[in-house]
């Protein structure tokens, strides 16, 4: 199956990017396809490469951009959410590319399944 | 920046629907799920925006925020009529969209469909339900 996801918040205040994260892990080993991640409202946090949490946390930023260079997955920030909350080409982690909203109602349309973490 | 990817859309038309559940202001998602609604017009796929639980207070009228210091976004939500007046009108377009309001939610806020800044259909919650098991893509906020 072709899955898009989406990603509504942060890293930190939910658990929505760990359990997508997990989600297009466990897709992935099964052999689905994952088209897109869109990260959208305080998801697009989940690109900041600034974030530094402590060496027992799990760095889910660097997690996301080493599954996507493992994977070739293709993580999209949404740019009117992502320059609100200060995500810019300067501190973009790997493996994430900002783009419009546009790319996820094309992800919608292209997919077989969008599937929606958030609050 | 990396390489922009795009897929083929071209001849599919699903059904999207959009599920406002948030008061308009204290958190930024009814704001964000407005810009999305409107992006995705340029697609044109059906769409169905739902107003449930606060989410209803979205549509108000006589909205004023002066003293929160936020934007009054609440008259942009007649884009969106627009946007269904023009896919209702255009008949080489196939594109429904379709404004519902939760009955229950919006009873319970002792609101009526006259209090809404846009026309809306009134469903109760087993019609909405059915409604959203039809949807192909499901977003929420």
């Amino acid at each position: 199956m072709k899955f898009g996801i989406l990603v509504n918040e942060g890293p930190f205040t939910h658990q929505a990017s760990d359990s997508a994260y997990q989600f297009v892990k466990a897709a992935i080993e099964k052999g689905h396809q994952v088209m897109r991640v869109f990260f959208y409202y305080d998801g697009v946090n989940n690109a900041n490469k600034l974030s530094a949490p402590q060496s027992d946390d799990r760095n889910l930023v660097k997690m996301w951009g080493d599954l996507a260079k493992e994977h070739n997955l293709d993580l999209v920030v949404c740019i009117a959410a992502a320059l609100r909350r200060g995500i810019v080409e300067d501190n973009l982690a790997e493996g994430f590319r900002i783009s419009g909203l546009g790319q996820l109602t094309e992800v919608g349309i292209a997919a077989d399944r969008l599937v929606v973490f958030g609050d | 920046m990396s390489e922009e990817i795009e897929f083929d859309t071209a001849g599919i038309t699903k059904k999207f629907m959009y599920v406002n559940r948030k008061a308009p202001y204290g958190t930024i998602y009814a704001l964000e799920v407005l810009e999305a609604v409107l992006i995705s017009a340029a697609f044109e796929q059906h769409a169905a925006i739902v107003f449930i639980d606060d989410g209803v207070y979205q549509i108000k009228k006589g909205q004023d925020t002066a003293a929160i210091n936020m934007k009054n976004f609440s008259k942009t939500y007649g884009i969106i009529e627009m946007e269904k007046e023009d896919a209702d009108e255009d008949e080489d377009m196939d594109m429904v969209w379709r404004i519902i309001v939760e009955k229950e939610s919006m009873e319970a806020r002792g609101l009526s469909a006259d209090d809404f800044v846009v026309d809306v259909e009134v469903l109760p919650s087993a019609e909405l339900a059915k409604v959203m098991a039809e949807q192909d893509v499901v977003i929420s906020g």
